[in-house]
């Protein structure tokens, strides 16, 4: 047994350096002011106007993004667990491709795509066709969003409906659901773990995110991300960029708080 | 038990090039316990699936009480299926399970609340209204399977291997609940099985299937006291399945002696299957029998010794109540009754040839 808590070595060492302690140094920072004494005021500063429109705005676009990348993703992952092995690797493979590419050259080239002068609208005025600009708007950063955590919704989903006992559905089908009240008795209930682990990994990234807001926002829609990175490395001031921060992590906590509560009301606790 | 309910005809189904079902025709009567019996992948489940509209058949027309449904979808078809691994809503209670079929079809809650306590009488779990079905053992779950599936007043009940999981005794426990019922519903059963003395117990007609065809149709007594060819003699129970000569009618010729019995028809010095089942050898004196063996083998069964006796060169299986230490010299005699004679199949395909009901 000793032997074996020994493997576990690497991983603590990495645990207790990479993780715990600068937790607990945002914790201490975020706590004290700039000459060392306890205040409250860094995370008081939350509620300064251009925070809580930050804040605000980084919610509805996580939101949004969330939603999003659900409707898209359900649809996917049913059809990739209805369809067969090797149908479905090759949809898999075109899926995940994009995923082996850093997500920071993706949401450069979205930026690109989506120039004034970018490429989407040459093709549009060739065709004639009104040029769309949306690029430094928070709809370019929810596209951003998508299109980068999209995959984070469509693995755990396909991942529960896979594994559906194929004769559930039958039984409802005998028992006189037609395919509407079949779906909506019996898989999307049957599915909600999956959905939930889904929100988890998208919300939460999105949410805190400040690269894609940067780089398809240009710098015009700050999100709550924007604004502690700012104030790290522009303003300098650690203490209000760790307050900022714990109140992030209170959001996050709390959303996925709500969402796991919701799950244990509907299927009787899968967390 | 008179007018046919559902009529299968001339159903084929392949699944990637192999054909599960090759031209079969069938037909179940009204009020039937009717089980269809064979060894995994025979084709008992895809037909058992293509009554219950979960496949459709690549030819061959399903006709159910009159209509033709071969392509109705399973929630416009008046049966209902009792699945191999319960496939029970783990999302709903067991109340809520049983009520799925009532609430779709929009009955009164006063119905639906009825129906729910009739159903769990029947199936004798009273109280287990507000359980989780995860949280009922698989004999439990079983019952609430068809709890849920009777509630419907279905004419025909599917059930596919709806013991297979269970362990023995409740196995057991579990037919006679079954029999009972089905008197109590007064419906029909299609009941998918591999085991052989499950079928016999219940049924009152058996199916018995390979390699996608009907091998016999009877009841139980007929499929296993005048099994009509090798494979199912040796499906059903054990027995000794020996060549033989039909030397004239009455007379057959096993292993170069010759025994009465009471088969005719056959022709004179036909070659022929002779199926003994091991409980109808009977062993005597060497000289009283026969033909004489030396016992090779003994194992007690319980209620009966198994022995295995070689005489002209071939293993007998013997059931009996009387012991006889391996060593032993016997005779063995036959009474003329319990000879069957079955025709030899010409070719392999003739082993599975496709038998009208």
């Amino acid at each position: 047994m000793k032997r074996r808590r020994l493997l576990a070595g690497p991983y603590l060492f990495w645990s207790v350096s990479f993780i715990i302690i600068p937790l607990f140094l945002i914790v201490w920072y975020g706590l004290t002011s700039a000459d060392g004494g306890f205040t409250l005021q860094n995370i008081a500063k939350i509620t300064t106007p251009e925070n809580l429109k930050a804040l605000g705005l980084s919610l509805l676009l996580a939101f949004l993004c969330t939603v999003i990348c659900l409707l898209l993703a359900y649809p996917l992952a049913m059809i990739l667990s209805q369809s067969s092995l090797s149908q479905s690797s090759f949809i898999v493979l075109i899926f995940i491709l994009p995923m082996w590419m850093n997500f920071l050259l993706r949401t450069l080239a979205w930026q690109t795509l989506l120039e004034k002068n970018g490429v989407i609208n040459q093709v549009l005025a060739l065709l004639h066709l009104p040029a769309i600009d949306i690029i430094n708007t928070p709809y370019a950063i929810v596209l951003g969003m998508v299109y980068d955590f999209l995959p984070f919704m469509v693995l755990p989903i396909y991942n529960v409906l896979v594994k559906l006992d194929q004769d559930m559905v039958n039984a409802a089908r005998d028992l006189g659901a037609n395919s509407v009240q079949t779906f909506l008795k019996i898989i999307l209930p049957q599915s909600v773990p999956g959905i939930i682990s889904g929100i988890t990994m998208v919300f939460v990234p999105a949410m805190t995110t400040f690269v894609i807001s940067d780089l398809l926002g240009g710098g015009k829609v700050l999100l709550i991300g924007n604004v502690i990175e700012q104030t790290f490395k522009q303003g300098n001031n650690w203490n209000l960029g760790s307050g900022l921060s714990l109140v992030l992590m209170v959001f996050v906590i709390a959303s996925m708080g709500i969402v796991n509560k919701y799950d244990k009301d509907e299927t009787g606790g899968a967390f | 038990m008179s007018n046919k309910l559902i009529d299968l005809s001339n159903i084929s189904k392949a699944y990637g090039g192999h054909t599960v079902l090759d031209e079969l025709n069938l037909y179940i009567r009204e009020n039937e316990f009717l089980t269809l019996l064979g060894p995994s992948g025979c084709g008992k489940t895809t037909t058992l699936r293509i009554i219950g509209g979960f496949e459709t058949p690549d030819s061959g027309q399903v006709i159910f009480d009159g209509q033709d449904i071969t392509h109705l979808p399973p929630n416009k078809r008046q049966l209902n299926t009792v699945f191999q691994k319960y496939a029970l809503f783990s999302h709903m209670s067991v109340a809520e399970n049983i009520a799925f079929g009532l609430k779709i079809k929009n009955k009164s809650r006063q119905y639906i609340d009825d129906k729910i306590k009739y159903a769990l009488k029947l199936v004798n779990l009273e109280g287990y209204e507000n359980r989780s079905p995860e949280s009922l053992s698989g004999g439990q779950q079983q019952r609430i399977a068809i709890a849920r599936a009777i509630v419907n007043e279905p004419k025909v009940l599917l059930l596919d291997e709806p013991l297979g999981a269970l362990d023995l005794k409740l196995r057991q426990d579990m037919q006679y609940e079954l029999i009972r019922m089905k008197k109590e519903l007064g419906i029909t059963f299609v009941y998918v099985t591999h085991d052989q003395e499950e079928a016999l117990t219940m049924s009152d007609t058996i199916v018995v299937m390979n390699q996608g065809y009907i091998q016999q149709i009877g009841t139980p007594e007929k499929i296993y006291n005048e099994p009509e060819n090798a494979f199912v003699a040796d499906f059903i129970g054990d027995s000794n399945i020996l060549p033989g000569i039909m030397v004239e009618d009455r007379l057959v010729n096993i292993l170069g002696a010759t025994f009465q019995c009471v088969d005719e028809g056959f022709g004179k010095n036909t070659p022929v299957d002779v199926v003994i089942r091991p409980e109808d050898v009977d062993l005597v004196k060497p000289e009283d029998g026969t033909i004489r063996g030396v016992v090779t083998h003994l194992i007690f069964k319980g209620v009966h010794y198994e022995m295995e006796v070689t005489a002209n060169n071939y293993e007998w299986l013997v059931h009996s109540y009387e012991m006889f230490p391996v060593g032993t010299e016997v005779g063995i005699r036959v009474v003329p009754f319990d000879i069957q004679i079955m025709n030899k199949p010409i070719s392999e395909d003739e082993e599975a040839v496709n038998l009208e009901a």
